[in-house]
């Protein structure tokens, strides 16, 4: 297991049950009121608690991608899709956190949807910066576009719970890092300000919010204006992809966590001259990339999110 | 009138000998140029820029190569030239004709920057 814990000072039974929501062996733990208890299977417990909601992250398809740390990335796309299919119970929706194409290209979008859409779940998707890449960005507007703006960014309620999508991916400046942009920071204050404290708030997109590793430009250069935004909530969960492996991190009311991609891995911070595509041993290579599971309870101040790799 | 025919003529023969000896002179400086010009290749490997900083004379033509598993794409940072997603062993090729410093990052990893330095040719007036 690669998750790194950032937030653990001790290891208290709490803090050690805590972990193994992170774990990915498909069991969940919540803990109400400092009381720990197992749900089961991530399917049981959505359909076991009232007004619980599970939903499915998936990120970095990178359709069209074909070199040796993976020749058919869309293969292990539709691996990946397969094993959603497979749920015991079906998942509310799901969310792409981007890079779904590699160049985009018309045929890698194509094959995509072909492939994601078997899932039968609404998918709500930001852009990667691999999906921006034609000329004019129209691509991805003309599919994913209807109804966001500027670049892509929305917001959409479901369970109580306010889901927050930005684009971090656009207008790129030299030297910098992702980057938000003064009008989308502009809608995302007012689009907060109309949310009471106590609603639950998932925030996602492409690039890492927060400073993961900037020498490789994991980071978002606006993003702690984001945070800022986000700091009179009580329960904030960011979600993120862009560097192909789990990360995560606790500061306060606010989780962070980045999901793996279906392509191919990337190296951890610093461990590689660049954090270019990490060619691992073919039999190892599915047990390094896969999905997320999120499941929210109500009253509950952290979702747990479960990381299931395609295979191990 | 008469002054101003011979101010003509002198003109004249002086573009004549100014001709001349471009035709002359033109061959030595062009040949020295072309040595102090090798390097108009620039290599992205590792994410980075390779030679991160080039200089050349007005009129070469620098080559981007992706030697990377992943696409990068180069854009001035003033706007000047950008182009299209480089995937690996992609080219771009742009030709410097004024001089200047020319930054430059790659538009899908903006922490890549790189600088060609545009240098006028000897004897040439400052273009700046």
């Amino acid at each position: 297991m690669t998750d790194k814990h950032d937030t653990h000072e001790g290891l208290s039974r709490r803090k050690v049950l805590e972990c193994m929501t992170w774990v990915g062996t498909g069991v969940l733990w919540t803990v109400a009121g400092g009381v720990p208890r197992s749900l089961g299977l991530v399917g049981e417990a959505n359909a076991q608690a009232a007004g619980a909601l599970t939903f499915l992250q998936i990120s970095d398809s990178h359709v069209g991608f074909d070199k040796p740390a993976n020749p058919n990335a869309l293969g292990t796309l539709e691996e990946a899709i397969n094993k959603v299919k497979a749920l015991p119970a079906k998942p509310s929706f799901m969310i792409h956190t981007g890079d779904i194409t590699h160049l985009s290209k018309v045929s890698e979008f194509d094959d995509a949807e072909r492939i994601i859409s078997q899932a039968r779940l609404d998918v709500h998707y930001v852009p990667g910066e691999h999906d921006v890449l034609d000329d004019g960005v129209k691509l991805y507007g003309e599919r994913y576009g209807r109804g966001t703006k500027g670049a892509g960014w929305y917001s959409f309620d479901a369970n109580g719970v306010h889901f927050v999508g930005l684009v971090n991916v656009v207008d790129l400046k030299a030297g910098g890092l992702g980057n938000l942009g003064n009008d989308q920071l502009e809608w995302l204050d007012n689009d907060l300000k109309a949310r009471s404290a106590s609603t639950p708030i998932v925030v996602f997109a492409h690039i890492p919010l927060w400073a993961v590793y900037p020498q490789w430009g994991w980071g978002t250069d606006d993003g702690e204006r984001v945070l800022g935004f986000l700091k009179r909530f009580g329960s904030v969960t960011v979600l993120n992809g862009h560097i192909h492996q789990i990360i995560q991190k606790v500061e306060g009311n606010v989780t962070f966590h980045t999901a793996r991609s279906t392509a191919f891995p990337q190296p951890a911070p610093g461990s590689a001259p660049s954090p270019g595509p990490m060619k691992v041993d073919d039999a190892k290579l599915r047990s390094v990339l896969g999905t997320a599971s999120i499941n929210f309870m109500p009253g509950q101040q952290r979702l747990a999110i479960v990381d299931t790799p395609l295979q191990g | 009138m008469k002054k101003n025919h011979r101010l003509a003529a002198i003109c004249a023969g002086l573009l004549q000998l100014a001709f001349v000896e471009l035709a002359i002179l033109a061959p030595l400086p062009a040949g020295a140029e072309s040595a102090s010009t090798a390097i108009t290749e620039v290599k992205i490997d590792n994410f980075t820029f390779a030679p991160q900083r080039v200089t050349v004379k007005v009129g070469t033509t620098v080559t981007w190569i992706n030697e990377d598993d992943i696409p990068h794409a180069i854009a001035a940072t003033g706007k000047s030239f950008r182009s299209k997603v480089l995937d690996t062993e992609d080219k771009y090729s742009f030709t410097f004709t004024t001089a200047g410093v020319f930054e430059y990052f790659c538009s899908l990893h903006p922490h890549m920057t790189g600088t060609i330095v545009v240098e006028t040719t000897a004897g040439g007036g400052a273009a700046q």
